[in-house]
């Protein structure tokens, strides 16, 4: 007889299922300082319409703020396509179906991951920024 | 309609928020790299962003961000801590509090300059 532990239910086996759950958790933490910060930076102590390619610049002369995004990039991406896939799982039951959609997930993530990651990496200072933001540091 | 109750309506409003910040992500990514095209071509895509249409619609992202953060908070509690099932009607109350909140806080940063209201750094001449 299972004495129920209290715990939440959750995938047994040690396979991707179970990693795909604590992935979700895990990377759920990160993401709660990552992106809450983010956004405060980028709406808050600046108004938006002041986050110009001279504020990306003044941030990215700094390596942390590239890895930051860049962080905030991957665990974001993957967190929420793995909630997309999950959500198909849930929805969608033909074969045929099943295999076009989660394949196509697969190629979108890593797309926009590429897409992302090249953006961060080649980004350099270019010498007119243009719509200068007064005050605006780090 | 399966008339479920709190933890139904917490399931399908995390899920909903989930997707809808995913597919602002994807949008994210490519305005972004708008960087790669230059100053005048990223600046311009900003200047988009900042207008006041774009700016409502940004209040149900960081509604839903703010929510699916503070249930995703309840839900690993409820995995990793045994008691917690008890207090899933309670906590997911907080969230909602939590919620509105942190969305009337940083909401407000986000509209205040279609009023004119200028709060954090503004661009010289605006």
């Amino acid at each position: 007889m299972r004495i129920s532990s209290g715990y939440g239910p959750r995938p047994a086996g040690g396979g991707f299922e179970t990693f795909s759950w604590y992935f979700f958790r895990v990377s759920g933490i990160a993401l709660i300082f990552l992106a809450i910060i983010h956004l405060l930076l980028n709406h808050v102590t600046t108004d938006v319409s002041c986050t110009s390619f001279q504020l990306v610049q003044i941030r990215y002369a700094n390596p942390f703020w590239r890895l930051y995004d860049w962080l905030l990039l991957t665990l974001a991406l993957l967190h929420g396509m793995n909630g997309l896939r999950v959500v198909v799982d849930d929805y969608v039951h033909g074969r045929a179906w099943r295999l076009t959609l989660q394949s196509l997930l697969a190629v979108v993530t890593l797309v926009f991951f590429m897409l992302g990651t090249i953006t961060l990496i080649t980004f350099h200072s270019v010498a007119d920024p243009g719509l200068i933001c007064p005050h605006a540091s780090f | 309609m399966y008339k479920g109750q709190s933890g139904m309506w917490s399931w399908l409003f995390h899920r909903i928020a989930g997707l809808g910040i995913l597919l602002f992500l994807l949008v994210h990514i490519v305005d972004i790299a708008l960087l790669n095209f230059g100053p005048t071509v990223y600046n311009e895509g900003i200047a988009l962003f900042s207008t006041a249409p774009i700016r409502i619609i940004t209040l149900a992202l960081v509604a839903g961000l703010f929510f699916h953060s503070f249930n995703g908070v309840r839900i690993i509690l409820i995995d990793f801590w045994p008691k917690a099932s008890r207090f899933q009607g309670t906590m997911f109350a907080i969230a909602l509090v939590l919620t509105i909140l942190c969305f009337l806080g940083v909401g407000w940063y986000i509209v205040a300059p279609i009023f004119g209201v200028q709060l954090g750094n503004i661009p010289q001449g605006m």
